[in-house]
C-alpha cells in the first residue's frame, strides 16, 4: 500500500531524512519510535504535503506517485494525519468543518455529497466510538478543547473519513491514560483489513493498547532497527541508547520492508 | 481651501435657504461659514491622512434636497438588512419616504418621526442637537449640519422600551444626478429606556453619490441604545458618517457596524462618556476590495469615573483594498476606574492591500486599566494545511478561514434577521472564495 523509498528531506542545508526506506501493506499497523529530532513528524509532514521540505525520493502509494500530489488530494487518495498539534480554527463550526471535509472526499470520488440529516446521523454513530458526545460538534474547530479533547477530536474524524491509510503523530502525547484509553479504543476499532496506519510515539506505553505488526526505530532521519512489537518493549528497557549503534543499511532495508 | 472645495460648497450652497426655522438658519450659516473658514480636511490633517478626499471634492455634487417626485425613485435598492419587521424608516437621497416606511404604534412617552415633518412645526427641540459646529468636529460634519433636512427623530421618554428594532434605511438613488444626501439622525434616549437602532445604506451600482450622514444619541442615566450600521453602498458611492454619542450615568451603547460598500467610506465614531459607570461596546467589520477605502475612525473619551469602553475592529483586506483603523482613547483626569481596551484584527489577503492601524491611547488619569493591540497578518498557513490534508482545496480553505475571521464579528449581531441577511450577504459578495463554502 505503501512503499518509501531513500526518502530525504531537508530545510535550507538542514538534512532531516537521510534515506529512510519503509514498507506498509494494507491491514499492517507500523509503529515507528524514536527520540526527539529523528525526523518522526517530518516524515509525517512529507507524506502529508507539508511544503516546508525539499524531498526527493520515492513514496508510492498504491502504485501512485504520492509526492506529486497536493495535499487535498493525497487526503483524497485516503490519506489521513491525526495532527500532533491539531489547529484551533474559531469560526468555524467543528460539524460544519466535517461535513465538508467528507464531502470534499466524496467529490473526489465520484460519491453523492451527504446532507446535514445523513452527515449528522454519520457523525452520532462515530462520536461513541472515541466517546464524545455532540456539544463538541457545535464549538468551534478545536477552540478551547483540552489536550485529550483535540486528540479524540483527531481519531473521530479519522472515523469519519475512514482513511486507507491513518499516520498518527504522537496522538498519545499530553494524554492521561484513561484519555489514552479512549483514543487507542477508538484506534483500535477503525483497524480493518483494508486500513494501514503508521503510528508514530515516543513511548511505548500507546503501544500496549494499540498493538503494532512491526516497529521501526528511528534515529537522525533513518530507519535504524525494525522488528515485531517485541523491539518495542526491548527499547523500554534499554533506552535509545540501546539501538543507536549503526547498523548495516542492508539490514534496516530488510527489516523495513520485510 | 481648495478651488475644489470652493466650488463644491458654492454649488451646495443655495439649496440652503428653504423655509426652516430661524435657529436653524442661524446654525446652517454658522456652519458654512466654519467650512468657509476651515476648508474641508486634506491627507495633511492627522485624522484624515489616510483618506484621499479630493476624490470626493472634485465630483461636482449637487445637494440631495430636490425631490425629483418620482415615487418609484428609490424602490428598485435592497436593503441589505431585510426587513426586520418592526418600525422602518425609509429616505431616499436623504429624504423621508412614507411610502416605503412602516410606522406601528408605538407606546406612550415614545416619539419617533422624520426630522423634516418636525421642522414644520419650529421643531425647538432639535435646536441643541444641531448645534455642534464650533470647531468640535470638522468641515463634513458641519457640511451636514448647513444642509441636512432631514432624518429619523427617535425621542425614548424615561422608562420606555421599544423592543423591535427600529431600522432606517438610506436608499440612493440619482438617477444619474451626483446627489450628496445629508441626513442628519436624532436619538434621545431618556432614562431607563432601551432600543435597537438599525442604520442601513445602499444605493444603485455605477450612480455616482455621497452620503454625508450624521447621527447623534444622547443617553441619560441607564439607558441602554444597541446601535447597528450597515454600509452597503455600490462601488460607484462616497460615503462620510459621523456617529456621536454622549453618554449619562451607567448608560450603555453598543454599536456594531459592517463595512461592505463605497469607493471611500469614512465611518467616524465619537463617545464622550460623560458621567460615572457608563459603558460602551464598538465593534467594527471592513472589508475592502477592488480600489474600496474603508476608513474607521474612533475617539472615545472617558471624561468620568468608572466607565468602560471595549473596541474591537476587524479588516479583511482584498485587492487594492485599503483599510484604516484610527482610533483614539482619551482618559482625563481624574477619570479614575477607567477600564478601555482596543483591539484592532486584519487579515490581508492581498500583497497590494494596504491597512493603517493606529491604536492610541491618552491617559491623564491615575487609576486606569487600559490595554490596546493591533496586529496584521495573513491566513494561517499551518490552518490551510489542516484543512488540506482534511480534503479541502487550497481555496475552499483560505475561504473558510476567511469566512470564520469575518463570521466572529457577524456571530456578535444579536438580531438574527439581520445576522443572517448580513452572513448571506457577505457569502455571496464572493469573497476569496467565500462564496463556495459560505453560511
Amino acid at each position: 500500500m505503501l512503499k518509501i523509498e531513500d526518502l530525504h528531506a531537508r530545510i535550507g542545508d538542514k538534512k532531516i531524512l537521510r534515506g529512510v526506506n519503509l514498507q506498509i501493506e494494507a491491514g499492517e499497523v507500523h509503529a515507528v519510535m524514536g527520540p526527539n529530532g529523528a525526523g518522526k513528524s517530518t516524515l509525517a509532514g512529507v507524506l502529508i504535503g507539508r511544503e516546508d521540505f525539499a524531498v526527493t525520493g520515492s513514496v508510492l502509494f498504491d502504485g501512485e506517485d504520492l509526492l506529486a500530489l497536493s495535499p487535498e488530494e493525497r487526503a483524497a487518495a485516503g490519506i489521513f494525519l491525526a495532527f500532533q498539534h491539531p489547529v484551533e480554527i474559531p469560526g468555524v463550526g467543528n460539524l460544519y468543518f466535517m461535513r465538508t471535509a467528507l464531502n470534499s472526499l466524496r467529490r473526489h470520488r465520484g460519491l453523492d455529497e451527504l446532507d446535514g440529516v445523513d452527515f449528522l446521523a454519520l457523525a452520532q454513530e462515530r462520536m461513541k466510538l472515541v466517546e464524545m458526545d455532540q456539544s463538541f460538534m457545535s464549538r468551534s474547530v478545536n477552540e478551547g478543547f483540552s489536550g485529550g479533547e483535540k486528540k479524540r477530536n483527531e481519531i473521530l474524524q479519522m472515523a469519519i473519513l475512514e482513511p486507507k491509510l491513518a499516520i498518527l503523530d504522537e496522538t498519545d502525547s499530553g494524554l492521561d491514560i484513561d484519555a489514552l484509553r479512549v483514543v487507542a479504543g477508538g484506534v483500535n476499532a477503525l483497524r480493518s483489513e483494508g486500513r494501514s496506519m503508521l503510528v508514530i510515539t515516543h513511548h511505548q506505553r500507546l503501544l500496549d493498547f494499540i498493538v503494532p505488526d512491526q516497529v521501526h526505530i528511528m534515529a537522525a532521519g533513518r530507519i535504524v532497527r525494525s522488528g515485531g512489537k517485541e523491539l518495542a518493549v526491548e527499547l523500554e528497557e534499554h533506552g535509545y541508547a540501546g539501538v543507536r549503534e549503526p547498523v548495516p543499511a542492508a539490514t534496516s532495508m530488510a527489516g523495513a520492508t520485510r | 481651501m481648495s478651488k475644489a472645495g470652493e466650488a463644491l460648497l458654492s454649488r451646495l450652497a443655495p439649496g440652503l435657504d428653504g423655509d426652516v426655522p430661524g435657529w436653524l438658519s442661524q446654525i446652517r450659516a454658522a456652519a458654512l461659514t466654519w467650512v468657509t473658514e476651515h476648508g474641508f480636511p486634506t491627507h495633511r490633517d492627522e485624522d484624515w491622512k489616510y483618506t484621499r478626499l479630493e476624490a470626493i471634492t472634485e465630483v461636482a455634487f449637487r445637494a440631495g434636497t430636490a425631490d425629483s417626485g418620482d415615487s418609484r425613485i428609490g424602490e428598485q435598492v435592497e436593503d441589505p438588512a431585510v426587513d426586520l419587521g418592526g418600525i422602518r424608516f425609509v429616505f431616499v437621497n436623504g429624504l423621508f419616504r412614507a411610502s416605503m416606511s412602516r410606522l406601528p404604534a408605538v407606546a406612550d412617552g415614545i416619539t419617533i418621526t422624520n426630522v423634516a415633518a418636525l421642522l414644520v412645526g419650529g421643531a425647538q427641540q432639535l435646536a441643541p442637537f444641531f448645534d455642534s459646529v464650533p470647531g468640535q468636529h470638522h468641515a463634513f460634519a458641519a457640511l451636514n449640519d448647513a444642509l441636512a433636512e432631514d432624518g429619523a427623530f427617535i425621542h425614548l421618554g424615561p422608562g420606555t422600551v421599544v423592543d423591535e428594532p427600529i431600522q432606517l434605511v438610506f436608499l440612493s438613488d440619482t438617477a444619474g444626478i451626483p446627489l450628496l444626501a445629508s441626513p442628519r439622525s436624532v436619538v434621545l434616549a431618556e432614562a431607563g429606556s432601551r432600543a435597537t437602532i438599525v442604520e442601513t445604506y445602499a444605493g444603485v451600482d455605477g450612480q455616482v453619490c455621497c452620503t454625508n450622514s450624521v447621527t447623534e444619541v444622547v443617553l441619560h442615566e441607564g439607558a441602554h441604545v444597541e446601535h447597528y450600521k450597515i454600509q452597503d453602498e455600490p462601488e460607484s458611492a462616497f460615503h462620510l458618517a459621523l456617529l456621536d454619542v454622549r453618554q449619562g450615568r451607567d448608560s450603555r451603547f453598543g454599536s456594531h457596524l459592517v463595512m461592505l460598500g463605497s469607493q471611500i467610506a469614512r465611518h467616524e465614531v465619537r463617545i464622550s462618556l460623560d458621567e460615572p459607570g457608563a459603558q460602551v461596546s464598538l465593534d467594527g467589520l471592513y472589508l475592502p476590495r477592488g480600489n474600496q477605502v474603508h476608513d474607521n475612525t474612533v475617539f472615545v473619551d472617558h471624561a468620568s469615573t468608572q466607565c468602560t469602553s471595549h473596541q474591537l475592529y476587524k479588516g479583511v483586506l482584498e485587492d487594492r483594498g485599503h483599510g484604516v483603523f484610527n482610533g483614539h482613547i482619551m482618559v482625563r483626569e481624574g477619570a479614575d476606574g477607567t477600564d478601555a481596551n482596543q483591539k484592532n484584527q486584519n487579515l490581508i489577503l492581498s500583497d497590494r492591500a494596504e491597512v493603517d492601524t493606529r491604536p492610541r491611547l491618552e491617559i491623564y488619569a491615575d487609576d486606569v486599566k487600559c490595554t490596546h493591540g493591533a496586529a496584521v497578518g495573513q491566513v494561517d498557513g499551518e490552518a490551510i494545511l489542516y484543512l488540506r490534508s482534511r480534503g479541502l482545496s487550497a481555496e475552499e480553505a483560505r475561504g473558510l478561514l476567511v469566512f470564520a475571521f469575518v463570521r466572529d464579528m457577524v456571530d456578535r449581531i444579536e438580531l438574527p434577521g439581520l445576522r443572517s441577511a448580513l452572513l448571506n450577504r457577505i457569502a455571496t459578495r464572493s469573497m476569496a472564495g467565500i462564496g463556495e463554502v459560505g453560511a
